[in-house]
């Protein structure tokens, strides 16, 4: 039971790691002179819609969120735009919580904007997709004993190494080394990535290490 | 009684320990010199020739050149001047001045080009500093005049203004810092754009050739910086860089042709750094009159150093050598004369070489008078070898000229003779002066690691080393103080000199080696110890042992990351922004990490079913909502903190590394201001926020029913503190306004100047003085109504909000009754309500500790700010709140992740001291402040002192309060930590069960009386409290001091890690200073409170 869904986990995650791929690679073929440094917003908004897109169709067709009460069309709309609304307000949260940490408030923006967009796919996104909009799940989540399914513990998994990766990538913006990379916010939206795809493939491994530990209440 | 001395005494030894590490790695590492500020003058007649068979209308020897041109062409490698037709390929910067070569082969007895070495430490202001002076440059330059960066020392700019030359100046305004108003004329351009390559070169070459054509000057001096910059923007290999080098080359070239016969040309490319390569920068030396003989270049030019152009170019001017120069002229610059006469060759080199070794001669003389540096044996020497010399001399040219082979060799022996003593001397000065001390740095190292490993130690295992005062602290300290003094006494039996610094070391090695050796002893056989005495205390320290071991992994990776920031120049820069966000990472880390441990939200937990691994798990909807009110003030006390760290940023100056960067607008003094409505505002503004401070203070302890009695204390917060607070406004009004605005009325002010500061300075002791002499601040009342039982009185600390006085007689009363029916409700199944009817009722008993802390800080809080420019008040108010935030946050965090138990109250966790200490360093960004030498707020030396009486150590006492306001502040209120916990549990006190089988019956011991009631836990959390504190800035102290031992050959160690280092290590001196003050107030007040239940209480009751 728990290795097919290990499996299935391996393979979503793949897929998901390969729109990323893919999004770097397939408009370098088919732009002129696209590049990850030089147009950057282009590559982010390619990653992010990509990364939504196929985080959203894998987990809609695996039914891994949690099963709706009413499988009416007025509440499939009420619940959708409800985690429309919920994606905004990361967006806007993870923006504030950025420039708190020290992003320009006013001049880049935009840029500001597009790396919280990219950090809510990576985060929110897929908390929306696993758990849907119940924030008090949400919340539970991540906390020590709340994993109810090895899908939550992936989502921690994912969820942490994404935050800690742009985290990481702040790091060397103020060194002198005058690298392209080093521009706000370059390099936390690579440090981002790098770390969600790190944990896309941390997860299922360390789910197969800890397979004896590892018990999980049902709902 | 609780242990006071020997928690001091361990603490005190360990700052010691830091302090002696300290200043041994110091010793190695900066070398100090004294400047001597005499001046050389023509009249020093012991230099003019003995035979005055000639009239001297020249100084001291006769000038070769009328005028020179000296371009000094920043980072100009001796790679980049060479010629080297056979490289097919050049590089950027390979064979782009062509012109040096060309002009050497071509008139070779016109031009020479050298390498040329620079003595580190080498900052652009050290090496102007070199090849002016002429002496070795060293950090600290101790001179009597620090804050301006003005040159002291007698120097070639000095000299060519005594002796009637006039210098031009162009180029790098650092050269205006250095000799303010000593040129003829001079054109300053800015420095600091590294990314500017154009800016500096192209203002110069706009004026130079018109300069150089004129007759208006004697000597111009044009500093280009383009090539530098190029260097360090895109590196050597870059085409940028063979554009600048070409445009120098054009440079050379015009100024080539418009020289006349009378004029020296002097190309030097001056640059420091790591390696050999970086350091050989080129010397190119040219004059259409014949300058070398022919014949004499050798194949490959030995290296000049830096200093030996001082002389040189003093005497090919016939000016004064400066007075502290030790450079050696360049003897092939003065063997001019007929090629045939080589007598009269020998004669020029020997007369200026003679002159060059009296100059420095007599220089050793007057240095070694003031200080000891130098090793008088070699001194001696030095002094003979000098004395022969003269002898010879004497002999040689005193009389008649003569001549023949065997007074030629004479010559040429006494040449060498000279050359040699110079050398020599340079040599000695060199060690002296510019090499680091290894073995010190590392010994310095060791102590300082060790210092933290065992500061360390003490704060895991408090409660293991504040049992064994005897072995772990007094064992060693008198280890350690047998050690030195013994290998002292050796030292001085074997008749060497006695070095203090060795048996320092000595003693704190050996005291530190024991304490460890003891511990490991202690600890062994510590389980037999404790477990007979009281089983109880024994398994609950056995329990709170282990969780003690491991660090939390999370705030240790942030605290090494803080600490790996100090070893980068960019971190360093930068280092106010590093410090914020880490400290927002750690303060988003706590209430995750709250969550994740499922302590943040209840209701899940209750869904849950309380999960086993959660003891004693409240689930009654009273404890719920305590919970999630706790929960509440964490999350917002996270988001004020994050919000505060970011608005801190509005008050930060700007270093010169930083580019694009504006030193914020509050920096700026009021006075400084021209707009008359914006300064009245920001005067306001100012003011309001002093009202702030005094009305938040204030309003704490009256909230806590510490501003009801009448003791002398209390008396500080009615009436000094805003009194203190008055006199800080009025000085601010007076200083502000420009001094014409007053008129006749300008004595007036003056004298009010003088006033308001010692006022503030007065009251400030006052209350102090008073604080300490009686810091209690309760107030007792005795019940009204006769206690039902006949019991003992009994105290009770209770939070007695009474506004006014009407109001005073009422609410006790109605608390009393809220507190009876809610503890009634509480207890479940004991049937004891009404013991404990108490007969005294003490209003600010809960925070007796806290109170007087709080008021001594707010003072001191007032007075720093006073040093401050007036806008950073606002950053003092922030920091108010900040550190309450976090106070709030830590005892939020204490009470949710030790729910029940009370054993998590009395240790203060790591993040909480680590947020404190970083927020110290945060602040003293926020204050203005920068880790730079020029960024000290010199203004604040004389705030309340009459500049021409001040003295030295007023001022100095001032300037530190100033400079690190921020860590005496947090440092002074570090034990809030411990005690903030307590005071905010006043909130669930009513819901609190009571403790069974401890005391009386009706006590019950609230908020800060617990600590009372356990004298020994209290003192072993001070202990660990005040060892954790330490430590997390004794680490920082080590990172710096690591950081400089290994970057010493870096090329920013002289701007970035060795001025950060001593910042750091002087903050550390500070803080621990400080921090030992608040821990003996909180002592002070603890007997005080001993005192008062003496008085109180009858014998029987205790």
């Amino acid at each position: 039971m728990k290795d097919i869904e290990i499996k299935g986990m391996v393979s979503a995650h793949c897929i998901i790691a390969l729109s990323i791929v893919m999004a770097t690679i397939v408009p370098a073929v088919l732009l002129d002179d696209f590049s990850v440094y030089g147009t950057h917003l282009v590559w982010l908004y390619i990653c992010t819609a990509g990364v939504a897109a196929v985080n959203i169709a894998v987990y809609t067709l695996l039914g891994v969120s949690p099963p709706a009460k009413k499988n009416t069309l007025s509440h499939k709309v009420a619940k959708v735009s409800k985690s429309c609304l919920y994606f905004m307000f990361s967006c806007l949260l993870f923006h504030g919580i950025v420039v708190l940490y020290g992003a320009p408030l006013l001049e880049s923006a935009s840029e500001t904007f597009s790396f919280a967009v990219l950090l809510s796919t990576f985060t929110t996104l897929r908390c929306l997709c696993i758990l849907g909009p119940n924030v008090q799940a949400w919340i539970r989540v991540f906390s020590r004993n709340g994993a109810m399914s090895i899908w939550d513990t992936s989502l921690q998994i994912t969820t942490a190494s994404s935050v800690t990766g742009a985290w990481l990538g702040a790091f060397p913006i103020p060194l002198d080394w005058e690298r392209p990379w080093q521009v706000w916010p370059i390099s936390c939206t690579l440090g981002a990535t790098l770390g969600f795809v790190a944990g896309l493939f941390i997860a299922p491994l360390w789910i197969h290490w800890h397979r004896k530990q590892l018990t999980y209440k049902s709902k | 009684m609780m242990k006071r001395v020997p928690v001091l005494a361990l603490l005190l030894w360990i700052c010691l320990l830091f302090y002696v590490g300290t200043w041994i790695f110091l010793s190695g590492f900066l070398l100090v010199k004294v400047e001597v500020n005499r001046n050389s003058s023509c009249k020093d007649k012991p230099f003019s020739k003995q035979d005055s068979s000639h009239t001297e209308h020249f100084c001291w020897s006769e000038p070769r050149f009328k005028r020179a041109v000296i371009l000094i062409i920043d980072a100009l490698q001796y790679d980049f001047a060479r010629f080297d037709p056979e490289i097919k390929d050049p590089r950027p910067f390979q064979n782009k001045l062509g012109v040096l070569s060309e002009v050497v082969a071509s008139r070779p007895a016109h031009a020479r080009l050298y390498p040329f070495r620079a003595d580190p430490p080498t900052t652009t202001m050290q090496r102007i500093k070199g090849f002016t002076t002429g002496s070795l440059p060293t950090f600290v330059d101790v001179c009597s005049n620090f804050g301006t960066n003005a040159i002291q020392e007698d120097n070639l700019i000095h000299q060519l203004g005594q002796n009637g030359k006039r210098v031009v100046f162009m180029g790098d305004d650092t050269w205006e810092n250095l000799f303010p108003n000593q040129f003829h004329r001079s054109l300053p351009f800015p420095s600091f754009i590294v990314k500017d390559l154009h800016t500096v070169d192209n203002g110069i070459l706009q004026h130079l050739c018109s300069t150089v054509e004129s007759s208006d000057w004697d000597v111009v001096i044009a500093h280009f910086l383009g090539v530098d910059h190029c260097g360090h923007r895109y590196s050597p290999d870059h085409h940028a860089m063979a554009d600048k080098l070409t445009q120098m080359d054009q440079v050379v070239r015009s100024v080539i042709e418009r020289l006349q016969n009378d004029t020296l040309l002097v190309v030097l490319g001056e640059h420091g750094g790591d390696s050999q390569k970086e350091t050989d920068a080129a010397l190119f030396l040219f004059s259409p009159s014949a300058l070398f003989t022919v014949g004499q270049e050798k194949a490959l030019q030995e290296v000049v150093p830096q200093i030996d152009l001082v002389p040189t170019l003093a005497q090919l001017l016939g000016i004064p050598i400066p007075y502290s120069n030790i450079g050696k002229v360049m003897v092939e610059l003065f063997a001019l004369g007929s090629p045939e006469d080589g007598s009269a060759q020998e004669r020029r080199q020997a007369e200026a070489l003679w002159i060059n070794a009296n100059q420095v001669n007599r220089y050793l003389d007057t240095y070694s008078l003031a200080n000891k540096d130098l090793s008088p044996m070699i001194l001696a020497h030095l002094k003979d070898m000098f004395l022969l010399a003269t002898t010879e001399y004497k002999t040689l040219f005193g009389g008649p000229l003569a001549g023949g082979p065997e007074h030629s060799s004479r010559v040429q022996a006494l040449i060498a003779t000279l050359q040699l003593y110079l050398n020599q001397v340079r040599e000695m000065c060199q060690a002296s002066w510019a090499r680091f001390h290894p073995l010190r740095m590392a010994v310095g190292n060791a102590v300082l690691a060790t210092a933290c490993a065992l500061c360390f130690i003490t704060s895991d295992f408090a409660d293991v080393v504040g049992a064994s005062y005897r072995r772990l602290l007094w064992i060693p300290v008198v280890s350690g103080t047998v050690a030195g003094g013994g290998f002292a006494l050796w030292q001085f039996s074997t008749g060497s000199e006695v070095e203090v610094l060795s048996s320092l070391g000595m003693a704190a090695l050996v005291s530190q080696l024991s304490f460890f050796w003891n511990f490991c002893r202690r600890k062994a056989t510590r389980v037999f110890v404790h477990q007979p005495s009281d089983l109880l205390n024994a398994t609950a320290d056995a329990a709170q042992q282990r969780p003690a071991l491991t660090w939390p992994s999370i705030p240790l990776t942030i605290f090494f990351l803080r600490c790996a920031s100090l070893f980068s120049d960019s971190y360093v820069v930068v280092e106010g922004r590093v410090v914020t966000f880490l400290l927002s990472t750690l303060a988003i880390y706590i209430p995750v990490q709250m969550n994740w441990a499922g302590r943040l939200l209840l209701p899940f937990e209750a869904q849950k079913s309380a999960p086993p691994c959660l003891p004693l798990q409240p689930s009654t909807p009273a404890a719920s909502s305590s919970y999630k009110k706790e929960s509440l003030t964490l999350l917002g006390c996270t988001g004020f903190l994050v919000a505060s760290l970011y608005s801190s940023h509005f008050f930060h100056g700007c270093r010169d590394e930083q580019g694009n960067c504006k030193p914020s607008a509050f920096l700026t003094p009021l006075s400084g201001l021209r707009d008359i409505q914006l300064r009245n505002f920001r005067y306001l503004l100012s003011v309001s926020s002093v009202v702030a401070w005094v009305c938040l203070v204030r309003r704490w302890m009256r909230h806590y029913g510490n501003m009801n009695s009448k003791s002398p204390a209390v008396l500080v917060a009615r009436c000094g503190l805003p009194l203190v607070a008055t006199f800080v406004s009025l000085y601010w009004a007076m200083s502000s306004a420009p001094a014409e605005d007053f008129g006749n009325l300008q004595e007036v002010v003056r004298l009010a100047l003088l006033v308001f500061p010692r006022a503030v300075y007065v009251l400030f002791g006052l209350g102090v003085a008073v604080v300490c002499w009686d810091p209690l601040t309760v107030f007792l009342k005795s019940r009204k109504e006769p206690a039902p039982s006949l019991l003992p009185p009994t105290y009770r600390a209770s939070t007695g909000v009474s506004l006014q006085a009407e109001l005073q007689h009422l609410i006790p009363h109605i608390y009393q009754r809220m507190r009876k029916s809610l503890r009634a409700g509480e207890r479940e199944g004991a049937g004891r309500e009404d013991d404990g009817q108490p007969t005294m009722e003490a209003y600010g008993l809960g925070t007796v500790y806290s109170a007087p802390l709080l008021l001594v800080l707010a003072l001191l809080g007032l007075v720093l700010a006073m040093l401050h420019p007036e806008g950073l008040m606002l950053s003092f108010v922030l920091l108010l709140l900040q550190a309450c935030a976090i106070l709030h946050m830590h005892s939020a965090a204490t009470s949710l992740s030790t729910p029940g138990s009370r054993a998590g109250c009395v240790s203060v966790s790591w993040a909480a001291v680590l947020m404190w200490g970083l927020a110290a360093t945060q602040f003293f960004y926020s204050t203005g402040h920068l880790p730079t030498f020029p960024s000290i707020q010199w203004n604040s030396a004389f705030v309340g002192l009459s500049e021409v009486h001040a003295g030295h150590l007023a001022p100095a006492l001032l300037v530190t309060l100033n400079t690190f306001s921020s860590q005496i502040l947090f440092a002074v209120s570090c034990p809030l930590l411990l005690l903030w916990p307590l005071v905010c549990e006043s909130t669930k006190a009513g819901k609190r069960g009571r403790r069974a089988g401890e005391g009386e019956d009706g006590e019950e011991a609230v908020m800060e009386m617990k600590l009372r009631e356990d004298p020994d836990r209290f003192s072993t959390a001070l202990l660990q409290l005040g060892a954790r504190y330490l430590f997390i800035h004794g680490a920082q102290l080590l990172a710096s001091v690591c950081s400089a031992t290994i970057l010493r050959r870096h090329l920013m160690v002289w701007k970035i890690f060795a001025p950060k280092f001593i910042f750091e290590a002087s903050g550390f001196a500070v803080t621990s200073v400080c921090l030992l003050l608040g821990l003996a107030l909180v002592m002070r007040v603890d007997s005080a409170v001993s005192d008062w239940f003496k008085r109180l209480i009858p014998a029987h009751s205790r």
